[in-house]
């Protein structure tokens, strides 16, 4: 399929530690894939090798149908890949539209000089992103807000500006790094919604910890434990499998309450 | 939004008129000097405020300009318009700068600084080893070319004076003022400022909406060394000289105190601090003068009130005395 992105054979590691080892995965268009795991079964490392942070010892990323060779992180928002940071990461001394308007950025026309020269082709551009911004913000119901600076907003607040910020530039592919941590079970619950709305436009590919969520989310999931797959398929299937229940432990695989 | 910067700038002209056409000799001369402190200090102001980087580098990236304006202006039958020579001084030193940039684009904080105050050591010391070229410890002495018959006339026509080679300077710097503070304003209100701030809060945020994080950081640095160029071109002229000794690391830290004082990252706090740079400690040393003490001890008074104006600043002012001002404004007004 054209928006489909693949891993395969992923390892990494580090000094002596094996992080991830021979991973493969696939995210389909229009489809919302969960990555679970107990902690430090590489999760976070996954996610920081589908976005060029941390480069593969062996293995390819393949999106599109083009092998990403040398992927760097600033050429995933060009390639239409969007992540946002569980830590949120927003730009404190920006107000929340300017936060917003630098996600749309891959949306603009012109470049440095204009900018520098004032030109009038450059305003068109601008009021072009502002209208995106506004767009996404609106989307959100955080409109009200978007003069204010993220630190004196409330967290749940931030969280969909980081989310605007990531869906503003319309991506084909959006990585969620624990969308859900820090949000109440209602919060979470719109999240869930909102995240299942996102897939006629784009896919998803989801780390979380919460069960109950990844559960009822996700139409596939990948359970990693030490680096490695050692499960995937629909979530009835994760659910029943005993390895994975072996790896958490006791853990309660369909409720599993916030373990960090 | 550019309109109205073109319109403070042309409101910003008339007053440039009128002030320097109703001012001393001695006046115009201080009023050239804040222009290029002021030129200065907004590029450093950009790239600290705007991007978050530390420079203790401008001071040297000022003498490039001044050198490099001093050296062109050598010739004695005939040299290029002096507006020329500017727009060149400036050129050379993006160049510099772009390479200064592009190591200190990998480097943060700390570092950052270090190999910044590095070029502040350094480059004052090529013209001790390239002395024959660049005249060593005496420096070169710089020629101000004759002010072309057009624009002697023009300003006779207009203001009734004589444009004074000193007065004409301060038009210069002035004019340079204007020009850099429109396009610095134009960056820092577009796409491009909004990218460097963001370099600036955080990195990689920044890098995942897109932003190339080298890239940004080079761009802000070269913008900056341009300023600094210009600056460095007009201190040279306003000065007749471009020597080592007035380029140490002293005019660097001058100029972040500038910055610090005015606000980082406030264009006005710029031209605030600038002034402060400026006409303080002549005031101060007038003021010291006028309590009876002796010439030396008036002198060695304004770097002291100097000190303690930017300790006030920074203890009850902390977004500098721009933003403590508007800070002022606002609430009087919401009161």
């Amino acid at each position: 399929m054209a928006e489909t992105f693949e891993m395969s054979g992923v390892s990494v590691n580090f000094g002596g530690l094996v992080a991830l080892s021979d991973v493969s995965l696939s995210v389909a268009a229009g489809q919302v894939l969960g990555v679970i795991g107990p902690n430090g079964a590489g999760k976070t490392t996954l996610f920081n090798v589908a976005c060029g942070f941390v480069r593969p010892d062996t293995g390819t990323l393949t999106w599109r149908g083009e092998e990403l060779r040398k992927l760097r992180p600033h050429q995933l928002a060009g390639l239409g890949i969007a992540r946002s940071l569980q830590e949120l990461g927003l730009f404190d001394r920006m107000t929340v539209l300017d936060n917003v308007l630098v996600g749309a950025d891959r949306h603009a026309t012109t470049g440095f000089w204009p900018a520098l020269l004032g030109l009038p082709r450059r305003a068109k551009d601008e009021r072009a992103l502002r209208d995106r911004a506004m767009a996404a913000l609106e989307e959100f119901d955080i409109a009200d807000v978007a003069a204010r600076y993220p630190a004196s907003l409330p967290y749940p607040v931030r969280k969909r500006v980081a989310l605007a910020r990531a869906l503003v530039g319309e991506p084909d592919l959006l990585l969620l790094d624990e969308p859900a941590s820090g949000l109440s079970s209602a919060e979470m619950a719109e999240i869930g919604e909102l995240v299942r709305g996102l897939t006629d436009r784009m896919s998803v590919m989801l780390v979380e910890h919460h069960m109950d969520l990844v559960m009822s989310v996700c139409d596939d999931i990948v359970v990693l434990d030490f680096g490695k797959v050692i499960a995937r398929g629909a979530p009835a299937e994760i659910q029943a499998d005993p390895a994975v229940q072996a790896a958490y432990l006791g853990e309660d695989v369909v409720t599993g309450a916030d373990s960090r | 939004m550019v309109r109205r910067h073109l319109l403070l700038a042309l409101g910003a002209l008339v007053v440039v008129v009128l002030v320097l056409e109703t001012t001393s000799q001695f006046r115009n001369a201080q009023f050239a000097a804040m222009a290029y402190y002021a030129i200065a200090a907004a590029g450093l102001t950009i790239l600290t405020g705007l991007n978050g980087q530390l420079s203790l580098g401008h001071g040297a990236l000022m003498a490039v300009g001044a050198y490099s304006t001093a050296l062109m202006l050598q010739s004695r039958e005939g040299t290029l318009p002096l507006l020329v020579i500017l727009a060149l001084a400036t050129v050379i030193t993006v160049v510099v700068g772009a390479l200064v940039g592009v190591a200190a684009a990998r480097l943060h904080g700390p570092y950052l600084a270090g190999a910044t105050l590095a070029l502040a050591v350094a480059i004052p010391g090529i013209p001790l080893y390239f002395s024959e070229w660049l005249g060593g410890e005496q420096g070169l002495n710089v020629r101000m070319p004759e002010i072309p018959v057009w624009l002697a006339d023009a300003a006779y026509f207009v203001t009734g004076q004589e444009l004074t080679q000193i007065r004409y300077l301060a038009y210069l710097g002035w004019l340079g003022v204007i020009v850099v503070f429109v396009l610095l304003a134009n960056l820092s209100r577009s796409r491009v400022g909004r990218n460097w701030q963001a370099v600036r809060d955080d990195e990689v945020a920044a890098e995942l909406a897109g932003i190339n994080l080298g890239r940004a950081r080079v761009q802000a640095f070269v913008v900056s060394a341009g300023c600094a160029g210009l600056a460095g071109g007009l201190l040279a002229l306003s000065a007749r000289l471009a020597a080592p000794s007035g380029f140490t690391l002293t005019l660097s830290l001058l100029l972040l105190s500038a910055v610090v004082l005015g606000g980082l990252g406030s264009l006005v706090g710029a031209l605030v601090g600038a002034a402060l740079l400026t006409f303080l400690p002549q005031v101060v040393t007038g003021a010291g003068t006028d309590l009876g003490l002796t010439d030396v001890q008036a002198a060695q008074l304004a770097p002291l009130i100097y000190g303690l104006v930017t300790v006030l600043v920074v203890l009850l002012a902390p977004a500098g005395l721009a933003g403590g001002l508007r800070k002022l404004i606002h609430w009087r007004r919401s009161s």
